[in-house]
This record gives C-alpha cells, sequence and structure tokens, in this order.
C-alpha cells in the first residue's frame, strides 16, 4: 500500500469562492444542478450523487460586538467524503462495492454497487448520494484517477486560497497543527482541528480545521462519530429475547389443554365446560 | 442524543412492501410449526395453510427486494463478490442487509420443501426429518421476520438507530399480523374453530408484546431526543391507527382470559373485520417507522 493520501481544509481561509465545487464537477463531468437560491450564499445545498464538494456557509451574527481575532461570524467550510479510516458506508455495504484504495482512501467500485443505499444512511456526514441514471450511488473519490497518475484532486488544485491542500496524510498533519499553534497565539480560542487524530472514526483522510465547534459546522462530534455495528449486537438481542417470549406465548397459546375454562376433547376440537 | 446529518436512504415503498410481507412470511411459518408441534388434529389444516403461504411470500420477498434496487439486475451482488482480484463469495456477518440475503436465501428454499409437503408432494418429510425442517425453517422465519428492524437501526439514521427494540418489535408486530392471517383463514372452516380460537388468543399475546415493546421504543427514542421527530406531523395520527389496531386482538385476550362462554361464537364474527385491523396495523406500524425518519 502506497502512503496514505489526504485533503487538510483549513477553513480560516476559506473565501467561499466555489472553485473546487466547479473543478470536481469539471473534472469528474458531473452533471450542473438547478441553483437553489436560498438565504445566503449556498446555492447548491448538499453533498449528493452530482455535488462532491459543497461550500457551506454559516452565518453566525452575534448580538454583541466581536473583539478582533474572534471573527466566527461567517463560517465557510469546503465540505467533502472525508475518507473515514474507519468508514460506516464501508462498514454495512454488502456487496464490497466500498473498498479501500491503496491511499487509504474511500472508494465506490460503480460496476460493483447495486443501488441498496444502505451506505447513504450510514454515512454520518451525508456524504454519499443516489444517481437515478446510473442506479447506484456516488461520492468523492479524491479523484482517485489523477492519484493514480501523481496528480492532486481537482478541488486542491483550484483553490486559489491554499484551504484545500493535499498531500502525503503525515506531512498535512505536520502543517495543520502548525497553524493551529498560529491561530491560538492570535487568540482563536475557538479553533480546531477535526478529524487530524483517531478520536472521530479512526482518522479522517480529509480531516479540517474549525474555527467553532463541528457541530456548528454540521459534523458530529467525537461522541457521536459512532459506527452503524453499534447497534448490532443489542438488536439482535433484543429480536432474540423477544422471540423467546413469542416461542413461549404460542406453546401456551396452542397448548391442547388450557386454563381458560376450555377443554381440548384430544384430537383438536375444544369444548367449553364454562 | 446521537447527532448525526445523514441523509435518507430513500427506502420507501418497496422496502415498506417488503418488511410488511418478510413479517408475514416468517410469522405464517413459524405459526405453522407452531400449530403442527403443539396442535392437534384438526389444526393441522390450518397449519398446511401457514406453510402454503409462507413461500409465496418469500418469492414475493425477493421480488421487491430486487425491483427496489437502483440495478435490479446485479441482485447477485449481494452473495457473489464481483471486486476485481477479489471474487468469490460475499458475506458479512456484521451488515445485516448482506447476513439477511444469506438467511432469506436458505430460508426461502426451506419454506419451499415445506410449500411443498403441505401441497402432499414430498411425504417421505412428514417425519422426523420434515420435524427438523420446521425447527431450522422456523428458526430462520424468526430471523427473517425480525432482521428487517435491525437493518434500520444498523445505520445512523435518526429515529432508527437510536433504539435497540425495532428488530424486536417487527417480531411481535409480525406475528400478530400473521395470526390474525392465518385466523381469516380459519374463519370459512368450520372444522377448524377451536384452532381459530387458539390462534385469536396467540393474536392477543402477541399484540400485547408489541405494545410493550412500542412503549419501550418510544422511550428509547425519548431518552434519545428524537421521539418529537417519530411523532411529528402527520405521524402521530398513524401512532394512534396502529394503537387502535392493537385493540380487537387485546379485547379477544381478554375475553379469553375472563372464561367467557360466548366468545368462541363472537370471536368467529369478530376475526374477518379483526384480521385487516391487524395487518392494517402491522403495515402502518411499519409505515410510520420507515418514513418519519426519513421525513
Amino acid at each position: 500500500m502506497a502512503e496514505p493520501l489526504g485533503l487538510f481544509t483549513d477553513t480560516s481561509i476559506c473565501i467561499g469562492c466555489k472553485a473546487c465545487e466547479v473543478a470536481c464537477k469539471e473534472w469528474n463531468q458531473l452533471p450542473g444542478n438547478t441553483p437553489q437560491f436560498r438565504d445566503s450564499f449556498d446555492n447548491t445545498g448538499q453533498l449528493d450523487a452530482q455535488n462532491w464538494r459543497h461550500v457551506k456557509f454559516i452565518e453566525r451574527m452575534p448580538d454583541e460586538p466581536m473583539t478582533v481575532g474572534n471573527g466566527h461570524a461567517w463560517l465557510m467550510m469546503s465540505d467533502i467524503c472525508k475518507h473515514c479510516t474507519h468508514a460506516s458506508c464501508l462498514e454495512v455495504c454488502p456487496t464490497q462495492a466500498i473498498i479501500k484504495t491503496e491511499f487509504n482512501t474511500v472508494f465506490i467500485q460503480q460496476d460493483v454497487c447495486n443501488g441498496c443505499r444502505d451506505c447513504i444512511g450510514a454515512c454520518p456526514y451525508g456524504a454519499i448520494g443516489f444517481n437515478q441514471d446510473t442506479g447506484t450511488v456516488h461520492k468523492c473519490t479524491m479523484c482517485y484517477d489523477r492519484l493514480q497518475n501523481n496528480m492532486e484532486p481537482a478541488c486542491a488544485k483550484a483553490c486559489p486560497t491554499q484551504s484545500i491542500q493535499f498531500g502525503k496524510l503525515a506531512d498535512l498533519q505536520k502543517k495543520a497543527d502548525a497553524r493551529l499553534e498560529t491561530l491560538k497565539a492570535q487568540g482563536n480560542s475557538d479553533a480546531q482541528l477535526y478529524g487530524r487524530d483517531d478520536a472521530v472514526y479512526g482518522g479522517l483522510g480529509a480531516f479540517f480545521l474549525l474555527m467553532d465547534k463541528p457541530e456548528v459546522y454540521g459534523l458530529p462530534n467525537k461522541e457521536n462519530a459512532v459506527l452503524p455495528s453499534r447497534n448490532n449486537a443489542k438488536s439482535y438481542f433484543g429480536a432474540l429475547v423477544t422471540a423467546v417470549i413469542a416461542v413461549f406465548a404460542g406453546m401456551v397459546a396452542f397448548r391442547r389443554n388450557g386454563s381458560t375454562g376450555a377443554v381440548d376433547d384430544g384430537d383438536g376440537t375444544r369444548a367449553s365446560n364454562g | 442524543m446521537a447527532e448525526h446529518f445523514v441523509q435518507p436512504p430513500a427506502w420507501w415503498w418497496y422496502i415498506l412492501g417488503y418488511f410488511f410481507v418478510a413479517g408475514l412470511s416468517g410469522g405464517s411459518y413459524t405459526l405453522a410449526t407452531m400449530l403442527r408441534f403443539w396442535g392437534g388434529e384438526r389444526d393441522q389444516a390450518i397449519a398446511r395453510i401457514g406453510f402454503l403461504v409462507a413461500f409465496p411470500l418469500a418469492v414475493v420477498c425477493g421480488i421487491l427486494l430486487t425491483v427496489d434496487l437502483g440495478q435490479p439486475l446485479r441482485f447477485w451482488h449481494m452473495m457473489i463478490n464481483t471486486t476485481p482480484g477479489n471474487y468469490g463469495l460475499s458475506f458479512k456477518y456484521w451488515s445485516p442487509i448482506s447476513l439477511g440475503t444469506w438467511v432469506l436465501l436458505t430460508y426461502s428454499a426451506l419454506s419451499f420443501l415445506s410449500f411443498l409437503e403441505a401441497l402432499g408432494a414430498l411425504g417421505s418429510l412428514s417425519g422426523a426429518f420434515g420435524r427438523l425442517l420446521n425447527v431450522i425453517g422456523s428458526v430462520l422465519a424468526l430471523f427473517i421476520a425480525s432482521y428487517t428492524g435491525v437493518v434500520l437501526s444498523v445505520s445512523n439514521q435518526p429515529v432508527w438507530s437510536d433504539t435497540w427494540t425495532l428488530g424486536g418489535l417487527f417480531l411481535a408486530s409480525a406475528l400478530s399480523g400473521s395470526a390474525a392471517l392465518l385466523a381469516w383463514f380459519a374463519h370459512s372452516r368450520p372444522e377448524a374453530a377451536s384452532t381459530q380460537r387458539r390462534l385469536l388468543r396467540a393474536d392477543g399475546i402477541f399484540a400485547l408484546l408489541e405494545l410493550l415493546l412500542i412503549v419501550v421504543f418510544f422511550a428509547t427514542l425519548a431518552a434519545a431526543g428524537t421521539l418529537s421527530h417519530e411523532l411529528a406531523g402527520p405521524w402521530i395520527v398513524i401512532w394512534i391507527l396502529v394503537f387502535a389496531s392493537l385493540v380487537p386482538p387485546l379485547m379477544d385476550l381478554r375475553h379469553d382470559w375472563r372464561v367467557n362462554p360466548s366468545f368462541s361464537a363472537r370471536g368467529r364474527t369478530f376475526t374477518a373485520s379483526t384480521a385487516f385491523i391487524v395487518l392494517a396495523g402491522v403495515f402502518l406500524m411499519r409505515l410510520a417507522i420507515i418514513f418519519s425518519a426519513q421525513s
């Protein structure tokens, strides 16, 4: 396996230009979608089958005046599949269409996927969408074809502010640590790295520097970064207990001599003694 | 509260139909086995009907699951890994859909044998081997009737993943609906009056179990902070209808326990409408759980 590669998105310098969205669509030949005119500058709406990059605009206008360096009133974040080390989508996929590549990224094999959509309900980031035309699910591939040809993903290539950086994961993590240290020194007490370590799904191949809590950006915090399989044992146990009770209940109901005042005549017919 | 930002998988009518039919197939097979093992001679006619119902419904299950896929012709990818360089069987015990696929396949085969036996085409299966077949088939049938709830829970979808009760709840509901269905089949058979009575008694117990599990289901959602999501908008009306559908079988159970001599006659007049009401409740309960979480 090659050395893990990744994307580091520094939201503190994202200007919301959406060049990443456009580059992603162009390279991956994703169809355009009718712009949605929302309250803010977001006219993509969400990650889905045809939007593998999505710039979120989070408007948080505080009531009181802010001090210099605490500019988290208007947050921008270029969202993407997180390429989790422990990926919920990969865990539940029954066809094994979702795999880990040699770069430790998460990839959906289009010729294997049969469109059961189990992965959509598993991904806690809403990064996977179903395409009616292909009958399969789609998400960011981290430009797997470009990686195989020693090229960086289209989004990182197009980003004019270096908010999206591509490279070896270990190198990116060092850069992120340094950047966080700088921001903290500047008084940005809320700045934090998301997915840089293994607290969130074993570490993310696409990790972030955030200027506020993860929930503000629509990301589960580390307490809520849980895999679907957490519910396997207790759900099956609940079903098993119910099955045992039901079989016992059936035995009570179908037994030949009941306690209801009716007696069985021995061949399955019953007569009341009441 | 597990706060996730997941999108709905767009599991709508085909999946709802599958969950409903799978419950009735598994429930009918299980009840037929119970009647065969614990019932008398005159119960065997309805036991045979249970086996005759279970297999065709299992076939419908496969059809519904297949047409729900985005690529129906790739249904076999559930069982065969077609990843280049990694060909072979595909089995992930920790994925309920993967596990369920294999169990459904095996259950369909066994229910087919029981179907043939019920038709009288396989006389040799009526002995010990036949009983073993029924036991194994019933274990798989119980799984089929319940695992659909586990499929929902093993996700990160709000409501579904906030509870551990769905497997048991779907099973209790499936058995209740199946008992009502078989009781309805017994309705037009005078010789099956005692079988019908037993089925109604079983239906009452299953309905009571279902009621308890619904209460626990709501309690787990309340603890997770998603109960309001489940009961929002039209779904509270659906849930009221589900509760209403539990009344007839619970009333039957009350009559049964009170040793009401007139119960037999009243029970028979109730059955056709009771069956419809109970089956509607089975359907609506799944509708509320599947659709509300995705809305």
